[in-house]
């Protein structure tokens, strides 16, 4: 069978190449869609802790209808008894809308229509709903306008580092590898335990370094306060702000991976096909470039993406050390905040880049690895 | 113990794992010292006693040791109680009322004042409490007098503070100077310590029959004990001290739980193969889009901060890992080797073969990764006791860290209190990759070689 098709006409090859890339690339998807939604589905439940979330949100009901109503000019001329009944009635009524009254998940004819299910629906829509205290500094309370406000910060320090880390290990690496067993090889290898401490860990050290001890960098921040005018100027704060953030993001990440790819090259140019092209005379470069970089991508390339992610998430830590502005900073402050709908907002955010990340390296795969072959599985 | 021995001796073999040995045996033996001398109930209760148990304990008091590194001298807390240190001297007034001079002399050789000052009166008596003032006499002679005020009650334990530094009058007095460095500094240098021989005496009318006082003078120093206090008094040496089995405990813990589960649930799937498979490899798709930190930051922070609750949070995430897939791969080549065919074939259950020889035939390849674990979980449980999501109720390292980021230590140069937790971890850390990044040469011989 196998052999038959192999001989179809090299026009129909590529259409049927084509067919092949359009199934794998929908049946991915969708294997990855389903892990989406019942990867944030399982996070809805996790946020609601078995109706736990329920009773908090209906005491804050409770306090906030009470308070409007016995403050409220309005019914000033109310009895206190009038006034408590007209308050149980209001609350009664915001606890129906919210549905808090009934079960999160409900068994009988409603079931698809239950409280879980709303909540996976409007996720999957990126509508997350408002924020309970938290606004975007444009006065918005909806979560996904606050979240859009705050991603480019994150995005701007870390896509920065893990760019830095990426590039400048993989250069080190490689360089360490062909001189495997200096002086600069062997200091590389012990220098690696440096990287168990995160980012956060080093972030603490360096501010106390440089911004409490040298007085030489800010503390934190995105920018210095009034910010300044001119365009130049603020550019020149904004890097002056990052330095710190990126040094420790550097320190924590650059030994590990050092050691890491200077191990991985080492065993890739010890395979067969490296021994044999290199027996054939081919030049030092081409060799690195071709036969231990190029099947050495698809793993480097994953760790980058992984890393990124990571970066974003990990980050929460990081940013709330150094006070940066971008999704990490609005966890911390969503987390001291009990505000349930941007921390359930921003975990969604975070499953569905990763959900992305993950569709999209098998594509890089099979184009970076001459090894795999798209969808290849059941014909070739 | 057979296979472990040549293990540890081809360890020592490597400095670097020989290093990691020491620090490790190190901690081990800090982490007994800890749970042995101040055993966990009496941990909890010291970390969150409340002023009461503090009380005799500067604040943010930098560690003994600090003093070999800085010019200056810096004072260490100063107790003196009236009946080993002062001299006594009673007057009879009358037929039922006396007055007694308690005298306290002492030398001050440091180079900067005390942090605080206080005096502690332990009156006894049955209706009318003492009347008592103080007169302090500085080593040039200057002569205060302060703190006049009649004693009507006392606090359960007998006693009644007096912190002369928040005394209103001496504020005044002393202006724009502190109360302390009106006490201790030279009044012609406003900046230097002046010194000396210090007499403090204090007077006290006792208006009945029996009745009785005794005093303790504390200067509090800006030193204490070998890791120094917090912003609470407490000892920061407990947190140091009873973080390392937390640390540890949960480290290790984490590492094996998750490293077993994944490891069966890998080796089930790989040997059932079929539908057993594929929900394997499903959940691990589901796994990945599954944020770690922010779920347990959200059990944390609606359900339960108890590290065992953490625990098993991160255990539940962790049993669908990512790294199932390589064990997976690994499985996969070994369910053809021939030793587990001559099982097969001579009837050995599905499960035995799994147990048996499939899971122990891969366990050595993991005891690297395994140790190379452990410090990201004593970091993630650091993690979250910075971001406010600690046990409530152990001190560890991460509440260390956590408590001085809270309170600006950094901003008011307590370096100390970061450093300490921060070199604990560190050390930890160290520890476990140097010995993981070591054993990873033994285990993995191709690694040897390069």
């Amino acid at each position: 069978m196998a052999r038959a098709k192999r001989l179809v006409h090299p026009k129909g090859r590529r259409v049927q190449t084509f067919l092949r890339l359009l199934r794998y690339t929908f049946l991915r998807g969708l294997a990855v869609w389903i892990a989406l939604v019942v990867g944030i589905f399982l996070t809805i439940m996790v946020a609601n802790m078995g109706g736990y979330v329920d009773k908090i949100k209906k005491a804050q009901i409770e306090e906030s209808i009470n308070m409007q109503v016995f403050q409220n000019p309005a019914y000033q001329n109310l009895t206190t008894e009038e006034k408590r009944k007209l308050a149980q009635q209001l609350i009664q009524l915001e606890i129906e809308r919210l549905e808090l009254d009934k079960p999160f998940i409900r068994f009988d004819k409603y079931f698809w229509k239950s409280r879980a299910f709303r909540y996976l629906g409007d996720a999957l829509v990126l509508d997350f709903g408002f924020a309970e205290h938290i606004h975007s500094t444009s006065g918005s309370k909806k979560v996904w306008i606050i979240i859009q406000e705050r991603l480019p910060y994150s995005v701007l320090l870390f896509t920065t580092a893990s760019l830095i880390v990426f590039l400048t290990s993989i250069f080190v690496a490689l360089i360490l590898s062909r001189r495997y067993g200096s002086i600069w090889d062997r200091m590389s290898v012990s220098l690696a335990p440096l990287s168990t401490a995160p980012a956060w860990f080093y972030g603490i050290i360096l501010i106390m370094i440089f911004a409490a001890q040298l007085r030489l960098l800010p503390f934190g921040g995105f920018v210095s306060i009034p910010p300044p005018k001119t365009m130049l100027a603020y550019a020149f704060s904004v890097v002056q702000h990052m330095v710190l953030p990126l040094l420790a993001w550097f320190i924590a990440y650059i030994f590990a991976s050092v050691y890491s790819w200077r191990t991985f090259f080492l065993i890739y140019s010890s395979e067969d096909y490296v021994e044999m092209a290199k027996a054939k005379g081919v030049p030092g470069r081409a060799l690195e470039r071709r036969y231990i970089l190029r099947p050495t991508l698809p793993p480097i390339i994953t760790s980058f993406a992984l890393m990124l992610i990571g970066a974003w998430m990990g980050a929460i830590i990081t940013e709330s050390v150094f006070n940066w502005p971008g999704l990490g900073s609005l966890y911390m402050q969503a987390i001291n905040g009990f505000d349930t709908p941007v921390i359930v907002g921003l975990t969604m955010i975070y499953a569905y880049l990763l959900g992305i990340t993950v569709f999209l390296l098998d594509f890089i795969y099979a184009i970076v690895d001459p090894r795999i072959k798209v969808g290849g599985g059941s014909t070739a | 113990m057979r296979k472990v021995l040549p293990v540890l001796r081809e360890l020592t073999r490597y400095k670097s794992a020989l290093g990691g040995l020491i620090i490790l045996s190190f901690i081990v033996g800090l982490a007994i010292y800890a749970v042995i001398t101040i055993p966990y109930g009496e941990a909890v209760r010291l970390w969150r006693g409340g002023e009461e148990m503090w009380r005799y304990n500067p604040v943010n008091a930098k560690p003994v040791w600090v003093n070999y590194f800085t010019p200056q001298k810096l004072p260490k807390t100063l107790i003196l109680t009236s009946m080993e240190d002062a001299e006594i001297r009673e007057e009879p007034l009358g037929k039922t009322s006396k007055k007694v001079f308690i005298t306290y002399t002492f030398d001050y050789q440091a180079d900067v004042p005390p942090s605080e000052l206080a005096i502690v009166y332990k009156p006894k008596f049955k209706k009318k409490g003492p009347l008592v003032s103080v007169t302090w006499t500085t080593p040039d002679g200057r002569e205060i007098k302060f703190g006049r005020m009649s004693i009507k009650s006392v606090s359960g334990s007998g006693s009644f503070w007096y912190p002369i530094s928040l005394d209103k009058q001496l504020i005044k007095q002393f202006g724009d100077q502190k109360v302390e460095e009106g006490f201790f500094n030279d009044p012609h240098d406003e900046r230097k310590v002046l010194k000396g021989k210090h007499r403090v005496e204090i007077t006290a009318y006792l208006f009945e029959p029996g009745a009785w006082i005794e005093t303790e003078l504390v200067i509090y120093g800006t030193v204490h004990g070998l890791a120094g206090t917090d912003h609470r008094r407490r000892d920061i040496m407990i947190a140091l001290l009873w973080g390392t089995p937390v640390a540890l405990s949960f480290g290790l813990a984490a590492a094996l739980g998750t490293m077993i589960t994944s490891i069966i649930i890998a080796a089930l799937g790989a040997w059932f193969g079929g539908w057993a498979d594929s929900l394997v490899q499903r959940l691990t798709e589901i796994r990945m889009v599954i944020p770690t930190l922010p779920i347990l930051i959200m059990v944390g922070m609606f359900f339960s901060k108890s590290i065992w609750t953490i625990l098993a949070t991160l255990l539940i995430l962790n049993i669908i890992e990512s790294s199932i897939k390589s064990y997976r791969a690994i499985f996969l080549q070994e369910k053809h080797a021939p030793y587990i065919e001559a099982a097969k074939s001579y009837g050995a259950r599905n499960l035995r073969i799994v147990f048996r020889y499939l899971i122990p035939k891969i366990v050595p390849m993991l005891v690297p990764a395994f140790v190379l674990a452990v410090p990201g979980y004593v970091f993630l449980e650091a993690a979250l006791s910075v971001l406010g999501l600690g046990d409530p109720v152990l001190p560890t390292w991460g509440k260390l860290l956590s408590d001085a980021q809270g309170k600006g230590a950094l901003f008011q140069g307590h370096y100390y209190w970061v450093l300490e937790p921060a070199f604990m971890l560190m050390l930890t850390g160290f520890g476990f990759t140097m010995i993981g990044h070591a054993l990873d040469r033994i285990f993995n011989p191709k690694l040897r070689e390069i």
